[in-house]
Protein backbone atom coordinates (compact mmCIF):
# COMPACT_ATOMS: atom_id res chain seq x y z
CA UNK A 1 0.00 0.00 0.00
CA UNK A 2 2.60 2.66 1.36
CA UNK A 3 4.35 1.54 -2.36
CA UNK A 4 1.39 2.89 -4.64
CA UNK A 5 0.93 5.93 -2.50
CA UNK A 6 4.96 6.64 -3.08
CA UNK A 7 4.46 6.41 -6.64
CA UNK A 8 1.73 8.73 -6.67
CA UNK A 9 3.95 11.21 -4.49
CA UNK A 10 6.60 11.04 -7.09
CA UNK A 11 3.85 11.53 -9.28
CA UNK A 12 3.03 14.58 -8.22
CA UNK A 13 6.31 15.71 -7.85
CA UNK A 14 7.09 15.37 -11.23
CA UNK A 15 3.67 16.82 -12.92
CA UNK A 16 4.70 19.99 -10.33
CA UNK A 17 8.61 20.34 -11.99
CA UNK A 18 7.04 20.73 -15.58
CA UNK A 19 4.14 22.90 -14.43
CA UNK A 20 6.59 25.17 -12.02
CA UNK A 21 8.98 25.10 -14.74
CA UNK A 22 6.25 25.68 -17.24
CA UNK A 23 4.96 29.09 -15.03
CA UNK A 24 8.58 30.54 -14.36
CA UNK A 25 8.20 31.47 -17.75
CA UNK A 26 5.77 33.72 -17.74
CA UNK A 27 6.41 36.75 -15.24
CA UNK A 28 2.66 36.85 -14.05
CA UNK A 29 2.76 32.90 -12.68
CA UNK A 30 6.36 33.07 -12.21
CA UNK A 31 6.36 33.59 -8.20
CA UNK A 32 3.42 30.73 -8.30
CA UNK A 33 5.31 28.27 -10.19
CA UNK A 34 8.44 28.45 -7.95
CA UNK A 35 6.45 27.79 -5.01
CA UNK A 36 4.23 25.12 -6.67
CA UNK A 37 8.00 23.42 -7.89
CA UNK A 38 8.86 23.56 -4.19
CA UNK A 39 5.49 22.20 -2.99
CA UNK A 40 5.68 18.90 -5.25
CA UNK A 41 9.45 18.57 -3.94
CA UNK A 42 8.45 18.75 -0.25
CA UNK A 43 5.71 16.02 -1.23
CA UNK A 44 8.35 13.82 -2.79
CA UNK A 45 11.64 14.27 -0.20
CA UNK A 46 8.91 13.25 2.81
CA UNK A 47 7.43 10.50 0.74
CA UNK A 48 10.71 8.74 0.35
CA UNK A 49 11.69 9.30 4.00
CA UNK A 50 8.70 7.69 5.10
CA UNK A 51 7.31 5.37 2.54
CA UNK A 52 10.28 4.43 0.49
CA UNK A 53 11.07 0.41 1.02
CA UNK A 54 13.58 -1.76 -0.72
CA UNK A 55 13.79 -6.02 -0.68
CA UNK A 56 17.03 -7.23 0.81
CA UNK A 57 17.48 -11.10 1.39
CA UNK A 58 13.67 -11.40 1.22
CA UNK A 59 12.50 -8.86 3.73
CA UNK A 60 11.01 -5.77 3.31
CA UNK A 61 12.85 -3.07 4.77
CA UNK A 62 11.97 0.51 4.99
CA UNK A 63 14.83 2.80 5.72
CA UNK A 64 16.16 3.60 8.76
CA UNK A 65 18.95 6.71 10.62
CA UNK A 66 16.18 8.71 10.69
CA UNK A 67 17.31 10.91 13.12
CA UNK A 68 20.66 11.46 10.76
CA UNK A 69 18.40 11.95 8.20
CA UNK A 70 16.62 14.66 9.85
CA UNK A 71 19.20 15.89 11.42
CA UNK A 72 20.90 16.53 8.38
CA UNK A 73 17.29 18.04 6.50
CA UNK A 74 17.18 20.62 9.64
CA UNK A 75 20.56 21.83 9.08
CA UNK A 76 20.66 22.44 5.18
CA UNK A 77 17.25 24.49 5.78
CA UNK A 78 18.53 26.66 8.17
CA UNK A 79 21.48 27.27 6.58
CA UNK A 80 20.05 27.27 3.11
CA UNK A 81 17.44 29.61 4.29
CA UNK A 82 19.39 32.00 6.32
CA UNK A 83 22.03 32.01 3.50
CA UNK A 84 19.51 32.77 0.44
CA UNK A 85 17.70 35.32 2.67
CA UNK A 86 20.88 37.74 3.91
CA UNK A 87 22.22 37.59 0.12
CA UNK A 88 22.77 40.69 -2.08
CA UNK A 89 20.68 41.25 -4.79
CA UNK A 90 24.31 41.52 -6.70
CA UNK A 91 25.41 38.55 -5.72
CA UNK A 92 22.33 36.68 -6.82
CA UNK A 93 24.53 34.61 -9.09
CA UNK A 94 27.43 33.54 -6.72
CA UNK A 95 24.30 32.28 -4.72
CA UNK A 96 22.70 30.13 -7.39
CA UNK A 97 26.57 28.76 -8.47
CA UNK A 98 27.02 27.95 -5.13
CA UNK A 99 23.67 25.73 -4.50
CA UNK A 100 24.46 23.98 -7.81
CA UNK A 101 28.02 23.09 -6.61
CA UNK A 102 26.06 21.52 -3.24
CA UNK A 103 23.72 19.58 -5.88
CA UNK A 104 26.33 18.34 -8.17
CA UNK A 105 28.84 17.10 -4.83
CA UNK A 106 25.37 15.41 -3.27
CA UNK A 107 25.26 13.43 -6.84
CA UNK A 108 29.08 12.40 -6.37
CA UNK A 109 28.68 11.13 -2.75
CA UNK A 110 25.80 9.43 -3.75
CA UNK A 111 27.98 7.61 -6.43
CA UNK A 112 30.20 7.09 -3.51
CA UNK A 113 28.44 5.13 -1.20
CA UNK A 114 26.70 3.18 -4.22
CA UNK A 115 29.70 2.06 -5.16
CA UNK A 116 31.25 0.49 -2.04
CA UNK A 117 28.48 -0.90 -1.85
CA UNK A 118 28.11 -2.44 -5.46
CA UNK A 119 31.88 -3.51 -5.31
CA UNK A 120 31.25 -5.39 -1.12
CA UNK A 121 28.61 -7.38 -3.14
CA UNK A 122 30.84 -8.37 -5.74
CA UNK A 123 33.37 -9.67 -3.24
CA UNK A 124 37.49 -9.59 -4.19
CA UNK A 125 37.36 -12.04 -6.99
CA UNK A 126 34.26 -11.55 -9.01
CA UNK A 127 33.16 -14.05 -11.65
CA UNK A 128 32.24 -12.84 -15.02
CA UNK A 129 29.35 -13.28 -14.91
CA UNK A 130 28.66 -10.89 -11.84
CA UNK A 131 30.88 -8.46 -13.27
CA UNK A 132 28.73 -8.74 -16.38
CA UNK A 133 25.54 -8.39 -14.28
CA UNK A 134 26.75 -5.17 -12.43
CA UNK A 135 28.50 -3.76 -15.67
CA UNK A 136 25.14 -1.10 -16.27
CA UNK A 137 25.14 -0.33 -13.23
CA UNK A 138 29.05 0.76 -12.59
CA UNK A 139 28.47 2.78 -15.78
CA UNK A 140 25.83 4.80 -14.18
CA UNK A 141 27.28 4.86 -10.77
CA UNK A 142 30.69 6.57 -12.57
CA UNK A 143 28.78 8.76 -14.90
CA UNK A 144 27.23 10.39 -11.97
CA UNK A 145 30.43 10.31 -10.25
CA UNK A 146 32.00 12.56 -12.99
CA UNK A 147 29.50 14.73 -13.37
CA UNK A 148 28.72 15.53 -10.27
CA UNK A 149 32.29 16.42 -9.03
CA UNK A 150 32.77 18.28 -12.47
CA UNK A 151 30.14 20.34 -11.66
CA UNK A 152 31.04 20.83 -7.98
CA UNK A 153 34.24 21.87 -8.99
CA UNK A 154 33.35 23.90 -11.68
CA UNK A 155 30.39 25.89 -9.90
CA UNK A 156 33.10 26.34 -6.74
CA UNK A 157 35.31 28.36 -8.80
CA UNK A 158 32.56 30.54 -10.66
CA UNK A 159 31.12 30.52 -7.35
CA UNK A 160 35.09 32.26 -6.42
CA UNK A 161 35.49 34.01 -9.40
CA UNK A 162 32.34 35.80 -8.88
CA UNK A 163 32.84 36.97 -5.96
CA UNK A 164 36.84 37.92 -6.88
CA UNK A 165 38.11 35.31 -5.00
CA UNK A 166 39.91 32.93 -7.83
CA UNK A 167 41.29 35.20 -10.57
CA UNK A 168 41.60 34.07 -14.36
CA UNK A 169 44.27 31.83 -14.39
CA UNK A 170 45.29 30.31 -17.92
CA UNK A 171 48.70 28.88 -19.59
CA UNK A 172 49.61 28.04 -22.92
CA UNK A 173 48.53 24.03 -23.63
CA UNK A 174 45.77 24.21 -21.04
CA UNK A 175 42.97 23.19 -23.78
CA UNK A 176 45.30 20.10 -24.42
CA UNK A 177 45.95 19.33 -20.58
CA UNK A 178 42.08 19.53 -19.67
CA UNK A 179 41.15 17.11 -22.45
CA UNK A 180 44.34 14.64 -21.93
CA UNK A 181 42.38 14.87 -18.00
CA UNK A 182 39.25 14.21 -19.32
CA UNK A 183 40.10 11.50 -21.56
CA UNK A 184 41.80 10.09 -18.52
CA UNK A 185 39.01 10.27 -16.35
CA UNK A 186 37.02 8.24 -19.13
CA UNK A 187 39.39 5.74 -20.10
CA UNK A 188 39.72 4.87 -16.66
CA UNK A 189 35.97 4.74 -15.67
CA UNK A 190 35.93 2.50 -18.77
CA UNK A 191 38.39 0.11 -17.43
CA UNK A 192 36.99 0.28 -13.85
CA UNK A 193 33.35 -0.95 -15.54
CA UNK A 194 35.21 -3.97 -16.82
CA UNK A 195 37.20 -4.60 -13.45
CA UNK A 196 34.70 -3.27 -10.82
CA UNK A 197 37.18 -5.35 -8.61
CA UNK A 198 39.69 -2.46 -8.33
CA UNK A 199 37.50 -0.59 -6.52
CA UNK A 200 39.91 1.88 -4.90
CA UNK A 201 40.02 3.77 -9.27
CA UNK A 202 36.75 5.07 -8.45
CA UNK A 203 38.72 7.58 -6.33
CA UNK A 204 41.00 8.02 -8.81
CA UNK A 205 38.45 8.78 -11.63
CA UNK A 206 36.88 11.26 -8.52
CA UNK A 207 40.41 13.24 -8.14
CA UNK A 208 41.06 13.49 -12.50
CA UNK A 209 37.40 14.79 -12.56
CA UNK A 210 37.74 17.96 -9.76
CA UNK A 211 40.77 18.58 -11.49
CA UNK A 212 38.98 18.85 -14.89
CA UNK A 213 36.64 21.13 -13.41
CA UNK A 214 38.86 23.37 -11.87
CA UNK A 215 40.64 23.78 -14.98
CA UNK A 216 38.08 23.64 -17.25
CA UNK A 217 36.32 26.65 -15.44
CA UNK A 218 39.28 28.46 -14.67
CA UNK A 219 40.14 30.35 -17.94
CA UNK A 220 36.73 31.58 -18.58
CA UNK A 221 36.49 35.20 -17.91
CA UNK A 222 34.00 36.24 -14.93
CA UNK A 223 31.79 38.08 -17.33
CA UNK A 224 31.45 34.55 -19.33
CA UNK A 225 30.36 32.80 -15.84
CA UNK A 226 26.41 33.05 -16.50
CA UNK A 227 26.55 30.90 -19.29
CA UNK A 228 29.17 28.23 -17.24
CA UNK A 229 26.78 28.59 -14.34
CA UNK A 230 23.77 27.78 -16.69
CA UNK A 231 26.23 24.55 -18.49
CA UNK A 232 27.30 23.68 -14.95
CA UNK A 233 23.13 23.84 -13.66
CA UNK A 234 22.22 21.23 -16.74
CA UNK A 235 25.25 19.00 -15.96
CA UNK A 236 23.83 18.85 -12.01
CA UNK A 237 20.52 17.67 -13.50
CA UNK A 238 21.78 15.18 -15.59
CA UNK A 239 23.87 13.86 -12.52
CA UNK A 240 20.59 13.73 -10.61
CA UNK A 241 19.29 11.91 -13.47
CA UNK A 242 21.84 9.37 -12.88
CA UNK A 243 21.00 8.90 -9.87
CA UNK A 244 17.20 8.06 -10.95
CA UNK A 245 18.70 5.84 -13.31
CA UNK A 246 19.96 3.94 -10.51
CA UNK A 247 17.46 3.87 -8.15
CA UNK A 248 15.15 3.31 -10.78
CA UNK A 249 13.31 6.54 -9.18
CA UNK A 250 11.10 8.42 -11.55
CA UNK A 251 10.84 11.65 -10.25
CA UNK A 252 14.67 12.22 -10.09
CA UNK A 253 15.43 11.02 -13.54
CA UNK A 254 12.54 13.27 -15.04
CA UNK A 255 13.72 15.80 -12.78
CA UNK A 256 16.81 15.26 -13.48
CA UNK A 257 16.21 15.38 -17.51
CA UNK A 258 14.50 18.41 -17.57
CA UNK A 259 16.55 20.49 -15.48
CA UNK A 260 19.66 18.78 -18.11
CA UNK A 261 17.30 19.86 -21.28
CA UNK A 262 16.06 22.77 -20.12
CA UNK A 263 19.46 24.32 -18.78
CA UNK A 264 20.92 23.09 -21.93
CA UNK A 265 18.83 25.36 -23.79
CA UNK A 266 18.67 28.28 -21.71
CA UNK A 267 22.87 28.13 -22.11
CA UNK A 268 22.74 27.94 -25.80
CA UNK A 269 19.97 31.23 -25.51
CA UNK A 270 22.80 33.08 -23.64
CA UNK A 271 25.44 32.45 -26.03
CA UNK A 272 22.77 33.40 -28.45
CA UNK A 273 22.35 36.85 -27.32
CA UNK A 274 26.30 37.58 -26.58
CA UNK A 275 26.26 36.60 -30.68
CA UNK A 276 28.96 33.31 -28.96
CA UNK A 277 29.03 29.80 -29.68
CA UNK A 278 29.19 27.84 -26.65
CA UNK A 279 32.53 26.52 -28.18
CA UNK A 280 33.88 30.00 -28.31
CA UNK A 281 32.98 30.81 -24.59
CA UNK A 282 34.59 27.69 -23.34
CA UNK A 283 37.59 27.55 -25.70
CA UNK A 284 38.32 30.31 -26.99
CA UNK A 285 39.51 33.14 -24.50
CA UNK A 286 38.27 36.53 -25.57
CA UNK A 287 41.11 38.33 -24.61
CA UNK A 288 43.32 36.79 -26.73
CA UNK A 289 42.48 37.77 -30.13
CA UNK A 290 40.99 41.14 -28.69
CA UNK A 291 44.37 42.33 -28.60
CA UNK A 292 44.70 42.62 -32.77
CA UNK A 293 41.52 44.60 -32.95
CA UNK A 294 41.94 46.90 -30.71
CA UNK A 295 45.85 47.77 -32.10
CA UNK A 296 44.36 49.37 -34.91
CA UNK A 297 42.33 51.35 -32.59
CA UNK A 298 40.22 54.50 -33.08
CA UNK A 299 41.61 57.68 -33.15
CA UNK A 300 40.31 60.72 -31.67
CA UNK A 301 38.99 62.18 -28.67
CA UNK A 302 36.11 61.70 -26.21
CA UNK A 303 34.64 64.83 -24.77
CA UNK A 304 33.76 65.27 -20.54
CA UNK A 305 30.80 66.87 -19.48
CA UNK A 306 30.37 68.36 -16.14
CA UNK A 307 28.13 66.94 -13.19
CA UNK A 308 26.19 70.24 -13.54
CA UNK A 309 26.14 70.35 -17.14
CA UNK A 310 24.77 66.30 -17.07
CA UNK A 311 22.08 67.66 -14.71
CA UNK A 312 21.16 70.56 -16.62
CA UNK A 313 20.41 68.50 -20.03
CA UNK A 314 18.72 65.75 -18.53
CA UNK A 315 16.13 68.01 -16.36
CA UNK A 316 15.36 70.26 -19.58
CA UNK A 317 15.22 66.63 -21.64
CA UNK A 318 11.53 65.90 -22.33
CA UNK A 319 12.82 62.20 -22.58
CA UNK A 320 15.30 60.54 -20.88
CA UNK A 321 16.41 56.49 -21.48
CA UNK A 322 19.33 54.95 -19.06
CA UNK A 323 20.79 51.85 -20.03
CA UNK A 324 21.80 50.19 -17.43
CA UNK A 325 25.11 47.59 -17.08
CA UNK A 326 27.32 45.99 -15.55
CA UNK A 327 29.16 49.08 -13.70
CA UNK A 328 25.50 49.53 -12.18
CA UNK A 329 25.40 45.93 -10.54
CA UNK A 330 28.98 46.53 -9.17
CA UNK A 331 28.69 49.91 -7.65
CA UNK A 332 25.11 48.72 -5.92
CA UNK A 333 23.58 51.78 -7.38
CA UNK A 334 20.48 50.62 -8.64
CA UNK A 335 18.75 52.45 -5.41
CA UNK A 336 19.70 55.47 -6.57
CA UNK A 337 19.47 55.16 -9.93
CA UNK A 338 15.41 54.85 -8.93
CA UNK A 339 16.11 58.22 -7.05
CA UNK A 340 17.15 59.63 -10.39
CA UNK A 341 14.35 58.66 -12.32
CA UNK A 342 11.75 60.01 -9.68
CA UNK A 343 13.22 63.33 -9.41
CA UNK A 344 13.03 63.69 -12.89
CA UNK A 345 9.98 61.99 -13.38
CA UNK A 346 8.70 64.74 -10.89
CA UNK A 347 9.83 67.30 -13.11
CA UNK A 348 7.87 66.16 -16.05
CA UNK A 349 10.74 63.94 -17.82
CA UNK A 350 9.40 60.97 -19.02
CA UNK A 351 12.27 58.06 -17.63
CA UNK A 352 12.07 54.82 -19.18
CA UNK A 353 15.16 52.01 -18.75
CA UNK A 354 16.84 50.25 -21.74
CA UNK A 355 17.46 46.65 -21.03
CA UNK A 356 20.22 44.54 -22.95
CA UNK A 357 19.23 40.94 -23.01
CA UNK A 358 23.04 40.35 -21.64
CA UNK A 359 23.74 43.57 -19.71
CA UNK A 360 25.19 42.86 -16.19
CA UNK A 361 26.03 39.72 -15.02
CA UNK A 362 23.37 37.14 -16.38
CA UNK A 363 20.82 37.76 -18.49
CA UNK A 364 17.64 39.57 -16.51
CA UNK A 365 20.27 40.24 -13.84
CA UNK A 366 19.39 43.84 -14.44
CA UNK A 367 15.96 43.62 -14.26
CA UNK A 368 16.02 41.68 -10.92
CA UNK A 369 18.31 44.60 -9.36
CA UNK A 370 16.38 47.11 -10.81
CA UNK A 371 12.85 45.38 -9.37
CA UNK A 372 14.68 45.10 -5.79
CA UNK A 373 14.95 48.70 -5.75
CA UNK A 374 11.27 49.30 -6.55
CA UNK A 375 11.57 50.07 -10.47
CA UNK A 376 8.23 49.71 -12.16
CA UNK A 377 7.92 46.45 -14.34
CA UNK A 378 6.04 48.77 -16.89
CA UNK A 379 9.31 51.44 -17.67
CA UNK A 380 12.05 48.22 -18.48
CA UNK A 381 11.99 48.35 -22.30
CA UNK A 382 13.72 44.90 -23.70
CA UNK A 383 16.38 45.80 -26.67
CA UNK A 384 13.39 45.90 -29.65
CA UNK A 385 11.14 48.47 -28.16
CA UNK A 386 14.08 50.56 -26.56
CA UNK A 387 15.77 50.31 -30.26
CA UNK A 388 11.90 51.99 -31.55
CA UNK A 389 11.85 54.49 -29.05
CA UNK A 390 15.96 56.17 -29.00
CA UNK A 391 15.23 58.11 -31.79
CA UNK A 392 12.43 60.38 -29.70
CA UNK A 393 14.91 60.41 -26.70
CA UNK A 394 16.44 63.62 -26.14
CA UNK A 395 18.85 61.95 -23.88
CA UNK A 396 20.63 58.66 -23.00
CA UNK A 397 22.16 58.10 -20.11
CA UNK A 398 24.71 54.55 -19.63
CA UNK A 399 25.51 53.23 -16.14
CA UNK A 400 28.61 51.57 -16.67
CA UNK A 401 27.44 49.20 -20.13
CA UNK A 402 30.38 49.33 -22.68
CA UNK A 403 30.13 46.47 -25.64
CA UNK A 404 25.92 46.14 -25.30
CA UNK A 405 26.11 49.71 -27.03
CA UNK A 406 29.07 49.62 -29.40
CA UNK A 407 28.73 50.58 -32.89
CA UNK A 408 30.88 48.17 -33.94
CA UNK A 409 28.78 45.44 -33.32
CA UNK A 410 27.35 46.69 -36.73
CA UNK A 411 29.47 48.08 -38.44
CA UNK A 412 32.94 46.50 -38.32
CA UNK A 413 33.11 42.92 -39.97
CA UNK A 414 36.61 42.18 -37.71
CA UNK A 415 35.39 43.09 -34.61
CA UNK A 416 34.97 40.42 -32.19
CA UNK A 417 31.30 41.68 -30.99
CA UNK A 418 30.63 41.64 -35.03
CA UNK A 419 26.95 40.87 -35.32
CA UNK A 420 25.83 41.33 -31.55
CA UNK A 421 22.83 42.88 -31.00
CA UNK A 422 22.58 46.27 -29.82
CA UNK A 423 21.25 49.19 -28.20
CA UNK A 424 20.99 51.73 -31.19
CA UNK A 425 21.65 54.70 -28.70
CA UNK A 426 23.30 57.18 -31.59
CA UNK A 427 19.99 57.71 -32.81
CA UNK A 428 19.30 59.91 -29.50
CA UNK A 429 20.05 63.73 -29.89
CA UNK A 430 22.38 63.12 -26.55
CA UNK A 431 24.15 60.44 -25.35
CA UNK A 432 26.01 60.64 -21.64
CA UNK A 433 28.20 57.61 -20.88
CA UNK A 434 28.86 57.02 -17.56
CA UNK A 435 32.16 54.75 -16.70
CA UNK A 436 35.24 54.63 -14.60
CA UNK A 437 38.00 55.21 -17.05
CA UNK A 438 38.28 54.95 -20.57
CA UNK A 439 39.27 51.84 -20.40
CA UNK A 440 37.86 49.05 -22.72
CA UNK A 441 34.81 46.94 -21.30
CA UNK A 442 35.03 42.80 -21.26
CA UNK A 443 35.49 42.41 -25.00
CA UNK A 444 39.00 44.49 -24.68
CA UNK A 445 38.08 46.78 -27.53
CA UNK A 446 37.74 50.26 -27.85
CA UNK A 447 34.20 51.37 -28.49
CA UNK A 448 33.29 54.71 -30.72
CA UNK A 449 30.37 55.70 -29.40
CA UNK A 450 32.46 57.45 -26.67
CA UNK A 451 34.37 59.86 -29.22
CA UNK A 452 30.99 60.47 -31.39
CA UNK A 453 30.65 64.23 -31.54
CA UNK A 454 27.35 63.66 -29.56
CA UNK A 455 28.38 61.62 -26.93
CA UNK A 456 29.85 63.24 -23.28
CA UNK A 457 32.12 61.54 -21.06
CA UNK A 458 30.79 61.55 -16.97
CA UNK A 459 33.70 60.01 -15.15
CA UNK A 460 32.94 58.30 -11.61
CA UNK A 461 31.50 55.23 -9.91
CA UNK A 462 28.41 54.63 -11.18
CA UNK A 463 26.68 55.36 -7.05
CA UNK A 464 28.50 58.37 -6.38
CA UNK A 465 27.76 59.75 -9.48
CA UNK A 466 24.45 59.25 -9.73
CA UNK A 467 24.44 60.86 -5.96
CA UNK A 468 25.62 63.93 -7.17
CA UNK A 469 23.18 64.58 -10.14
CA UNK A 470 20.17 63.73 -7.85
CA UNK A 471 21.76 66.63 -5.73
CA UNK A 472 22.47 68.62 -8.36
CA UNK A 473 18.93 68.16 -10.41
CA UNK A 474 16.83 69.07 -6.73
CA UNK A 475 18.99 72.47 -6.63
CA UNK A 476 18.07 72.96 -9.84
CA UNK B 1 26.37 -6.89 -28.03
CA UNK B 2 23.65 -9.02 -27.34
CA UNK B 3 23.93 -7.93 -23.34
CA UNK B 4 23.42 -4.38 -24.22
CA UNK B 5 20.59 -4.89 -26.81
CA UNK B 6 18.88 -6.45 -23.89
CA UNK B 7 20.03 -3.59 -21.85
CA UNK B 8 17.85 -1.46 -23.92
CA UNK B 9 14.70 -3.83 -23.96
CA UNK B 10 15.09 -3.97 -20.17
CA UNK B 11 15.32 -0.35 -19.59
CA UNK B 12 13.48 0.50 -22.68
CA UNK B 13 10.84 2.76 -20.33
CA UNK B 14 13.55 4.56 -18.96
CA UNK B 15 14.58 5.64 -22.34
CA UNK B 16 11.30 7.27 -23.45
CA UNK B 17 11.25 9.07 -20.35
CA UNK B 18 14.50 10.54 -21.08
CA UNK B 19 13.80 11.26 -24.31
CA UNK B 20 10.41 12.59 -23.82
CA UNK B 21 11.58 15.06 -20.98
CA UNK B 22 14.16 16.32 -23.14
CA UNK B 23 11.78 17.47 -25.36
CA UNK B 24 9.07 18.89 -22.74
CA UNK B 25 12.43 20.78 -21.16
CA UNK B 26 13.46 22.27 -24.34
CA UNK B 27 9.29 23.23 -24.99
CA UNK B 28 9.00 24.55 -21.64
CA UNK B 29 12.17 27.30 -21.97
CA UNK B 30 12.06 28.15 -25.41
CA UNK B 31 9.29 30.84 -24.89
CA UNK B 32 11.25 32.61 -21.59
CA UNK B 33 11.36 36.42 -22.16
CA UNK B 34 15.13 37.70 -21.23
CA UNK B 35 14.25 39.17 -18.15
CA UNK B 36 13.29 36.29 -16.31
CA UNK B 37 16.04 33.94 -17.55
CA UNK B 38 17.89 34.93 -14.24
CA UNK B 39 15.22 33.27 -11.80
CA UNK B 40 14.19 30.73 -14.25
CA UNK B 41 17.74 29.43 -14.08
CA UNK B 42 17.47 29.51 -10.27
CA UNK B 43 14.12 27.73 -10.48
CA UNK B 44 15.82 25.17 -12.82
CA UNK B 45 19.06 24.91 -9.85
CA UNK B 46 16.26 24.39 -7.22
CA UNK B 47 14.90 21.21 -9.33
CA UNK B 48 17.51 19.30 -9.71
CA UNK B 49 18.23 19.56 -6.21
CA UNK B 50 15.75 16.30 -6.08
CA UNK B 51 18.83 14.71 -6.23
CA UNK B 52 18.56 14.41 -2.62
CA UNK B 53 16.13 11.78 -2.79
CA UNK B 54 18.72 9.27 -3.77
CA UNK B 55 20.74 10.83 -1.12
CA UNK B 56 18.13 10.24 1.92
CA UNK B 57 17.76 6.49 0.54
CA UNK B 58 21.67 6.07 0.52
CA UNK B 59 21.40 7.50 4.17
CA UNK B 60 18.20 5.61 5.23
CA UNK B 61 20.06 2.46 3.73
CA UNK B 62 23.22 2.57 5.72
CA UNK B 63 23.99 0.05 7.99
CA UNK B 64 24.40 1.25 11.94
CA UNK B 65 28.10 -0.17 12.13
CA UNK B 66 29.08 1.83 8.51
CA UNK B 67 30.66 4.71 9.61
CA UNK B 68 31.90 5.90 6.55
CA UNK B 69 28.39 5.33 3.99
CA UNK B 70 26.77 7.18 7.00
CA UNK B 71 29.17 10.16 7.08
CA UNK B 72 29.07 10.52 3.05
CA UNK B 73 25.55 9.59 3.61
CA UNK B 74 25.00 12.63 5.89
CA UNK B 75 27.00 15.24 4.20
CA UNK B 76 24.87 14.08 0.80
CA UNK B 77 21.75 14.60 2.31
CA UNK B 78 23.26 18.23 4.25
CA UNK B 79 24.58 19.27 0.73
CA UNK B 80 21.29 18.23 -1.16
CA UNK B 81 19.03 20.14 1.45
CA UNK B 82 21.17 23.21 0.77
CA UNK B 83 20.48 22.87 -3.25
CA UNK B 84 16.55 22.61 -2.60
CA UNK B 85 15.40 25.12 0.32
CA UNK B 86 18.25 27.36 -0.91
CA UNK B 87 17.39 27.47 -4.12
CA UNK B 88 13.81 27.81 -3.70
CA UNK B 89 13.83 30.41 -1.22
CA UNK B 90 16.96 32.90 -3.48
CA UNK B 91 14.16 32.10 -6.90
CA UNK B 92 11.66 33.57 -4.62
CA UNK B 93 13.38 36.51 -3.59
CA UNK B 94 13.84 36.77 -6.81
CA UNK B 95 10.65 37.09 -8.26
CA UNK B 96 9.08 38.71 -5.14
CA UNK B 97 10.85 41.70 -6.53
CA UNK B 98 8.35 41.40 -9.97
CA UNK B 99 5.46 42.33 -8.49
CA UNK B 100 3.60 44.27 -10.98
CA UNK B 101 3.77 48.15 -9.27
CA UNK B 102 1.34 50.94 -9.48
Amino acid sequence: MSQHILTICYLIGSITFIIGLKMLSNPASARKGNLIAAAGMSIAILGTIFLFTYDENGTVHHLGNYIWIFAALLIGSIIGTLSAKKVQMTAMPEMVSLFNGMGGACAALISIVEFNHLSKSLGASPTTEMIHHAQPTTLIIVLGLIIGSVSFAGSMIAWGKLNGKVKDFSFTGQNILNIIVLASALATAVYLIFNPQQHSLLYVILGLSVFYGVFFVMPIGGADMPVVISLLNSFTGVAAACGGFLYDNKVMLTGGILVGAAGTLLTILMCKAMNRSLKNVLIGSFGANAKSTSAAGIQGDHKEISLSDAAMVMSYANKVLIVPGYGLAVAQAQHTCHELEKILTDKGVEVKYAIHPVAGRMPGHMNVLLAEADVSYDILLEMEQANDEFATTDVVLILGANDVVNPAAKSDPASPIYGMPILDVQLAKTVIVNKRSMKPGYAGIENELFFKPKTSMLFGDAKKVLQDLCAEIKNA
Amino acid sequence: MQQFLQFITQNQEIFYTVILMIFVGIEIIEKVPSVLHTPLMSGANAIHGVVIIGAIIVMGKAEQDNYLAIALGFIAVLLGTLNVVGGFVVTDRMLEMFKKKK
